[in-house]
């Protein structure tokens, strides 16, 4: 079984060395093929661990050699396959599977075909680390590798030159990358001030050691288990996106769409909540209830307010970006309410139909020569049969119709914020699955209904190969089916996760409050297809008022961003560079390399080739001794 | 009476008589002149302090200044000779060829 | 009393016999001005009762050194005033004279002077050559040895620089020097013609 654990864990790095052998030579189809065969392995490990896991109920400890042995400091490289981390360990493989597959075709044309691959699987790599780690600094390991693949991948066509903001949103794929980079920098500190403190306060960073020692904290002084908490729950902001840190993942659109796919639905975002999930003890402490109550109210909060982002946004995948955002604006609200398991759940069954929505996206792009608007296609379900019915199913999923994943997995979560009795969350979330259903459908309407705009842009589209729609198959079934295993997956991460059940009041509403989220989504559905089923027709009038250009505009949080921030910063270094920098610490070194030369230059004339010269010199320098030993003695 | 000052002070001065020579003269057998001067103002230095210490290893000193001397002036003056032969003159001013 | 006057006589002789050999334009002057200033030099050492190293002074000194000087100047024309831009006369006064002042003002202080104060008295008894011998023999033995062997090379190096090419007459060598230098002159305008 160890080996099992190597194998899934250390298959994407292989493939990651394999590919990176090939990124000076022209694309190579079978450094994909290998790549994806490796990903496969992967995932056939982790299934077979899960398996293992299933029927033993056994969790798995691995420990590879230590890494950091200082003092009381013991850092191993350890992993662990656990119920939690193999669930993760199972959809991250399964879903880069798919990407794999998919990026042979669909990077087909690009010339850094083989790099591509190697970042993408390094990219998975970072994620099995964070995920399969036993401790909090090997989770940092991939936390931190997981950061630098998206900014590589993000920027992965950094040739592309900067534009405004009018043009394109996120201005250049290399601009997008430091975004990202940088907005995940800042909560990253959040995580370490967390990591560090759990350190101080424990003297260790192993999960298992960790834990149990936190309620003898608890009695000593609360604020430490909340500042941690807080501390954590930053650095999980960042990674997942959460306002106010969230703008750098619709502007991680710009990577090539399988990393979208990639980031969205496995290996990046799903993080900071997998994050709140492993750190369960912490923040299911009774001192530490208001964090909590702050990450589902936070949750809540991010999944309207992405949602209303995504009612107007004409690029196809922006609106799926902030349809992520939404959804992990739910699983938030789930881990928040002490709903681990539902969280999960939800990350889980997300990843398969969010990775069937961007994969579709990817190939309607493709069809579309890299056109994005959905104002300017339309009718597309003739040329791309397959494509519009992973669409579809996968919009059905993610609107939450029953009996696909996303009914399952979302009703759970708004069942569990009327059980904690805050209906406030409660209708928050029900209007926000109304809108889901809404704006997918809009997108799904709107890119294969209707007249065929592309038309007058002499755009002739082609479905994509069959390989990679054959590829896509296993995505599309798993998000139809995921949920029927709901009880099951309960059963079997509640061994490690605390255990949610709903109150019997309820339980006696469940059937209501799913027919009331029915209706929403339905509604949605209807509203969208009553709207855009025919065909696009624009109204000047609404474009026009306040609430659509602030909705499309991010509520002009971007633009925030760069006056308040950005460009203070900007000045503030021009400041240091032009009065500090020049001023201060070159003109220094400047000036020492002046006096050197000028001294040089000088005293070079003493070198005239006269010895007489020469002599004088000497006789000056046996003067100036005297003159010295003079002094010394009269001083001391 | 005369101290260990006395002797000292004209060492010091035979001594500053010879760097003068030294820094004046530009024919290099007066410069070798000079430097037998500031020679012996060091060997009476030591001879004084030797006396007036009562210690032999002062005059021990001198007698190796003078050895030292003696090869001196009969190595330098082969090579004065040749210079001479080579340059048809001993002034420094003329022999400035050091300059890179 | 003998001894002061000695003493003062003595200073005065070698500092003027030296500053004659340090100033004047004439070579065989400023020779024999260092000659008797040597001479002078031994009379300190027999004041000092260095009586041995008096007779080595003027063995050495009045009778080799000065010898080797008579007879290398043969070389050089020595009867011709020498004609030398002497360096300008403020850096001899100022470099010489301040050193002469420092060190002065350094042995004539008397509060620096007084740590140099003799503290030892002679000791009367074993002449001065003899106890020079018994030193000389035994303590400083190898230095003694290692300067005999400075010596006999200085002689060898001496007699190769100056006998090499002895019965070239130098009036020879000069005309080359002038050819050669004639050539030069030639081959210079022709590059200026080119």
């Amino acid at each position: 079984m160890e080996n099992l654990v190597y194998i899934a864990l250390f298959a994407p790095f292989v493939s990651s060395l394999f590919a990176l052998m090939f990124v000076m030579v022209p694309k190579q189809t079978f450094v994909g093929i290998v790549a994806s065969m490796l990903l496969f392995i992967s995932f056939l490990a982790s299934s077979i661990l899960a398996y293992h896991i299933v029927m033993t109920n056994e969790v798995i400890y691995v420990r590879m050699m230590d890494w950091i042995v200082v003092g009381n400091l013991s850092i191993p490289f350890g992993f662990v396959a656990d119920h939690v981390s193999v669930t993760m360990m199972v959809v991250v493989s399964l879903v880069s599977t798919v990407v794999h597959i998919y990026s042979i075709g669909y990077m087909d044309h690009d010339r850094s075909f083989n790099r591509f691959f190697s970042y993408l699987s390094a990219f998975v790599f970072s994620m099995m680390v964070l995920v399969m780690s036993d401790n909090f600094a090997g989770l940092f390991i991939g936390w931190e590798g997981v950061g630098v693949c998206s900014w590589l991948l993000i920027g992965f066509w950094y040739h592309k030159k900067d534009v405004t903001r009018d043009i394109n949103p996120s201005i250049s794929p290399s601009w997008a990358a430091n975004e990202a980079f940088i907005m995940n920098r800042i909560a990253d500190l959040g995580m370490l001030v967390g990591i560090f403190i759990i350190f101080w306060n424990t003297g260790s960073l192993q999960y298992d050691v960790v834990f149990p020692k936190l309620s003898e904290i608890a009695v000593i002084s609360p604020e430490i288990l909340i500042t941690a908490a807080i501390a954590l729950f930053i650095g999980a902001m960042g990674k997942s996106a959460q306002f106010p840190l969230h703008t750098w993942l619709t502007d991680a659109m710009e990577g090539p769409t399988p990393v979208s796919a990639l980031i969205h639905a496995a290996t990046m975002v799903t993080a900071g909540v997998f994050l709140v999930i492993r750190a369960n003890p912490l923040f299911g402490m009774e001192e530490v209830a208001g964090v909590s109550y702050f990450i589902a109210s936070l949750g809540t909060f991010v999944a309207f307010f992405a949602a209303s982002m995504a009612l107007v946004n004409r690029d196809l995948k922006r609106i799926i970006a902030f349809s992520t955002l939404s959804q992990l604006g739910y699983m938030f609200a789930a881990a928040g309410l002490g709903a681990y398991w539902i969280a999960l759940f939800h990350l889980a069954a997300h990843a398969f139909f969010k990775a069937l929505l961007f994969l579709g996206a990817g190939n309607v792009m493709h069809a579309m020569h890299d056109e994005l608007d959905i104002f300017k296609m339309g009718g597309l379900r003739k040329k791309m049969r397959w494509t519009w019915g992973y669409m579809g199913l996968a919009s059905l999923a993610l609107a939450g119709i029953w009996p696909l994943a996303g009914f399952y997995s979302k009703d759970a979560i708004i069942e569990s914020a009327f059980n904690e009795g805050n209906l406030i969350l409660w209708a928050m979330l029900v209007i926000t699955a109304g809108m889901t259903a809404f704006y997918s459908f809009r997108q799904v309407f709107l890119t294969f209904h209707g007249d065929e705009r592309y038309k007058e842009f002499g755009i002739h589209p082609h479905e994509m190969y069959k390989y990679v729609l054959i590829g896509m198959s296993p995505l599309a079934i798993l998000a139809v089916v995921a949920g029927w295993g709901k009880d099951w997956f309960e059963g079997f991460v509640t061994n490690l996760l605390p255990a949610y059940k709903m109150s019997e009041h309820t339980h006696h509403l469940v059937t209501t409050l799913t027919i009331i989220v029915s209706v929403f989504a339905v509604s949605g559905i209807l509203i969208a297809a009553f709207k855009y089923i025919r065909g696009l027709k624009r109204s000047e009038k609404m474009e026009n008022s306040f609430i659509y250009r602030l909705l499309a505009n991010q509520y002009y949080i971007p633009q925030l961003y760069a006056e308040m921030i950005s460009k203070p910063y900007a000045e503030l270094s021009n400041i240091f560079w032009k009065s500090i920098d020049m001023k201060i610490v070159d003109a220094t070194v400047d000036a020492i390399a002046n006096i050197v030369y000028k001294s040089g230059d000088g005293s070079r004339k003493m070198q005239s080739g006269n010895l007489s010269n020469y002599l004088a010199w000497m006789t000056f320098g046996a003067v100036a001794l005297l003159i010295a030993a003079l002094i010394s003695s009269v001083l001391g | 009476m005369i101290g260990l000052n006395h002797y000292l002070i004209v060492s010091g001065l035979l001594f500053s008589i010879g760097l003068m020579g030294v820094i004046r003269r530009k024919n290099l057998l007066m410069l070798f002149f000079s430097t037998e001067i500031m020679l012996n103002a060091a060997n009476i230095a030591f001879a004084a302090a030797s006396y007036f210490y009562n210690d032999l290893a002062g005059q021990m000193f001198a007698f190796f200044i003078v050895a030292i001397a003696a090869s001196e002036v009969a190595v330098g003056l082969g090579l004065l000779i040749l210079i001479y032969k080579k340059n048809g003159t001993l002034d420094l001013d003329d022999l400035a060829t050091m300059k890179g | 009393m003998f001894e002061q006057i000695a003493f003062y006589f003595f200073s005065a002789a070698t500092v003027v016999l030296f500053l004659i050999t340090a100033f004047s334009k004439n070579v065989l002057y400023a020779m024999s001005a260092l000659a008797a200033g040597m001479v002078m030099i031994s009379g300190f050492f027999f004041l000092l009762d260095a009586d041995f190293l008096g007779a080595v002074q003027l063995i050495v000194y009045v009778g080799a050194v000065m010898a080797l000087y008579a007879f290398g100047m043969m070389f050089f024309d020595a009867t011709k005033d020498v004609k030398e831009k002497n360096a300008p006369s403020y850096l001899v006064v100022l470099l010489g004279g301040l050193s002469a002042l420092l060190l002065v003002v350094m042995f004539a202080a008397p509060i620096l002077g007084s740590n140099i104060e003799a503290s030892y008295p002679p000791i009367e008894g074993i002449s001065n050559p003899k106890s020079v011998g018994l030193v000389l023999f035994t303590k400083y033995l190898i230095p003694f040895e290692v300067a005999a062997l400075m010596l006999l090379v200085a002689m060898i190096a001496g007699i190769i620089l100056a006998g090499k090419k002895m019965d070239i007459s130098l009036t020879d060598i000069e005309e080359d020097i002038a050819i050669s230098e004639e050539e030069e002159m030639s081959l210079d305008e022709k590059d200026g013609e080119k």
